[in-house]
């Protein structure tokens, strides 16, 4: 990593812990990813990125605060970042997918809660992870216990503002989360100081539409039948890092990696020899530095062709209407596309179901994978529905708890290989 | 040419070697120790002996210590070589497998003779050979004596599924004076009834089901999982070997292929 030293120090970092953590990052994303063969060559800004995880970013969003920019970090894909957007401001992911920040996390939080609530607040609390000092707010969400609580703690700590998320998705939960949006869009325009108006918040949905279709691109390239242009977990890695990136860059690059892939499907080039069993993996969301389940997988004879979750689909399956006629109208066509997200902090949440079936289909997998983060109940207690639809459909399936540890790496390994072999 | 299949598990390794017909000609156990190279070396030695050297005949590996079998042609995983093992041993292509090996418990689903689903204890060692074991060296006894001293047992319970718990319970009940036959019975009790909590996630209804693993000696855990299961669960006293059999299918199949 280029000399980001001052910068940490003068975000009031600890530096003599932090830079344990970024002695070990290098050695585990070069055992992860360096070793596969074979990788697209537009992976190359991605690698980049990760080698400059907690400088090149984070400086640029400084930069943007010495403009006068604000940073808002989110941990969530129900928050809009269009408003975020329309408003002036930056916005970046913050969740945290490391076992180095639990610990941390443990300190403020019961043990038995969620590793990447655990992770997110030892990030901040530990002062070990750059974008979590550096942002002017937080916004949190009411989609879990775990996480509504620890935002209180949060809260202490650093600007928190809370967007109240419904929990069923009658046309008055529409209305509601289209009436949050609007509260929200008032808070960031106190917090920047600009007015959002109408066409600037449709400039930002276009934005962010254009993200969203370039991801899918992505994705749509992994759909194919005959032919694996991109590992599970090069696309897991474009998905973790679009939750920071700017968004337009974002597109760019997610564009440029389609391109790429689309002709690998015209050239028959994959990364994995004919005949690899294709897994859709479902569940809770795998935020960046979390590759272990892909990992595990992508060593045990199969590939993931696809993600649903919040790191995957939930992040750019649905468009919001472009060109609305008044801010009410823009955010009720926020609060649309958002409401179509499938959460499992929803009930009932057929939803989902469909979704996993419907992509199973168009991804055309061999098998389903659902994992969820040990303790995050809603995940777990929905996993006996989807695994019901999956047997109905005679689809094969696997449930997985794990966390960020590696202790149970071997067990997974056992019971993953004996699932890709139980495929034939 | 020779089949052989070597499990190495957590507690015990078990090898099998059988002729292209499944004829079996030789079959030994040995503890797996600290070291599963190690292990992996003594059954090398032991085959050769035996006139089965593993570079001049075929071999599968299964098991944890799988990967440590520096001369097998091939890994699978306990769980589909149980399967394999069992269809063998039983002779069902539709059963329900229940093997309860050193540190984990495998329920698995047949059907056609394949791995239709399984499950695998995931948090704790509760329900596993380990639990048994641990608990036995408390009580001064082999796990063996325990079972037989559980059959002359009633009436007490564990309730903790924690291994660590658990013992400080089987202690409580030592400290108040708790006959060592009732303790026995609580702590195979406690095992049986994780199982069966573990096997009734599981669509077995109906089907015959398979005791496979070290515990199958043990006709009275057979005959508590039967009570507990309210189903007729099979066993036989090569079941322990389940996995290595299994692993001698794959290993005929391998054979096929190369020559």
């Amino acid at each position: 990593m280029s000399d980001y030293l001052q910068m940490w120090k003068d975000l009031d970092m600890d530096i003599e812990t932090h830079d344990m953590l970024c002695q070990v990052l290098p050695t585990a994303f070069g055992d992860t990813f360096l070793s596969m063969e074979n990788r697209p060559e537009s992976m190359g800004f991605y690698d980049f990125v990760v080698s400059e995880i907690h400088g090149i970013r984070p400086s640029e969003m400084i930069a943007a605060q010495a403009e006068g920019k604000k940073v808002v970090g989110t941990f969530c894909v129900y928050v809009p970042d269009e408003v975020i957007n329309a408003a002036g401001a930056l916005f970046s992911g913050l969740c945290g997918g490391s076992q180095f920040w639990v610990p941390g996390g443990e300190k403020y939080l019961p043990k038995n809660t969620c590793p990447l609530v655990k992770a997110s607040l030892g990030a901040r609390f530990d002062r070990t992870c750059p974008f979590f000092r550096l942002v002017d707010m937080i916004v949190g969400e009411t989609t879990c216990d775990a996480k509504k609580k620890a935002y209180e703690i949060l809260g202490q700590d650093v600007p928190m503002y809370i967007m109240d998320m419904p929990q069923m998705k009658r046309d008055i939960d529409i209305q509601k989360w289209a009436d949050e949006i609007k509260a929200f869009a008032a808070k960031m325009e106190e917090l920047t100081g600009n007015t959002i108006t109408i066409d600037g918040l449709n400039d930002a949905i276009k934005t962010i539409n254009n993200k969203r279709k370039a991801l899918a691109r992505i994705y749509d390239a992994r759909k194919n039948a005959d032919n694996i242009p991109i590992s599970g977990l090069d696309a897991l890695l474009i998905m973790q890092i679009a939750f920071f990136d700017d968004p337009a860059r974002c597109a760019e690059m997610a564009n440029k990696v389609a391109d790429e892939l689309e002709q690998r499907n015209k050239d028959g080039v994959s990364v994995f020899p004919a005949g690899t069993k294709r897994i859709l993996l479902t569940g809770t969301p795998l935020a960046i530095p979390n590759w272990k389940l892909h990992h595990i997988i992508e060593t045990s004879g199969a590939a993931v062709v696809c993600e649903e979750m919040c790191t995957g689909t939930r992040y750019f399956e649905n468009l919001v209407d472009e060109d609305n006629a008044t801010l009410d109208d823009a955010y009720m066509a926020l609060s649309k596309r958002y409401m179509k997200n499938n959460c499992s902090c929803f009930t009932p949440n057929q939803g989902r179901i469909d979704d996993i079936l419907r992509m199973a289909k168009e991804y055309n997998v061999d098998g389903v994978i659902d994992t969820n983060l040990k303790f995050c109940c809603l995940y777990d207690t929905e996993r006996r529905s989807v695994e019901e639809a999956m047997n109905e459909a005679g689809i094969p399936f696997l449930g997985i708890e794990t966390d960020y540890t590696d202790s149970d790496a071997e067990q997974l390994r056992t019971r993953i290989e004996a699932f890709v072999e139980m495929l034939g | 040419m020779y089949y052989i299949g070597v499990d190495i598990g957590s507690t015990c390794a078990k090898t099998t070697v059988t002729d292209a017909d499944g004829k079996i000609y030789f079959q030994e156990v040995c503890p797996t120790g600290w070291s599963s190279v190690d292990t992996a070396e003594n059954i090398r030695k032991q085959l050769a002996d035996a006139g089965f050297d593993p570079k001049d005949n075929v071999v599968v590996a299964t098991g944890y210590g799988r990967v440590a079998i520096p001369y097998s042609d091939k890994t699978v995983t306990e769980i589909t070589c149980h399967c394999a093992g069992a269809v063998q041993l039983f002779g069902h292509q539709e059963m329900g497998v229940i093997d309860i090996g050193g540190q984990d418990t495998k329920i698995i689903e047949v059907e056609h003779g394949m791995v239709k689903n399984f499950i695998m204890n995931d948090k704790c060692s509760a329900g596993t050979g380990r639990f048994l074991e641990v608990m036995a060296n408390t009580l001064s006894v082999t796990p063996d004596q325990l079972t037989v001293l559980a059959e002359g047992g009633s009436d007490t319970s564990i309730s903790s599924l924690c291994t660590v718990f658990a013992e400080s319970e089987v202690i409580s009940l030592i400290g108040r004076g708790e006959k060592k036959e009732n303790i026995a019975f609580a702590v195979v009790d406690s095992i049986v009834r994780k199982v069966a909590s573990q096997a009734s996630r599981m669509h077995l209804a109906g089907k015959p089901v398979c005791l496979t693993g070290g515990l199958c000696d043990s006709e009275y855990i057979r005959k508590a999982l039967s009570n507990e299961l309210k189903m007729d669960v099979e066993t036989c006293p090569q079941a322990r070997y389940a996995g290595s059999i299994g692993a001698t299918v794959f290993a005929r199949k391998l054979g096929a292929k190369k020559s």
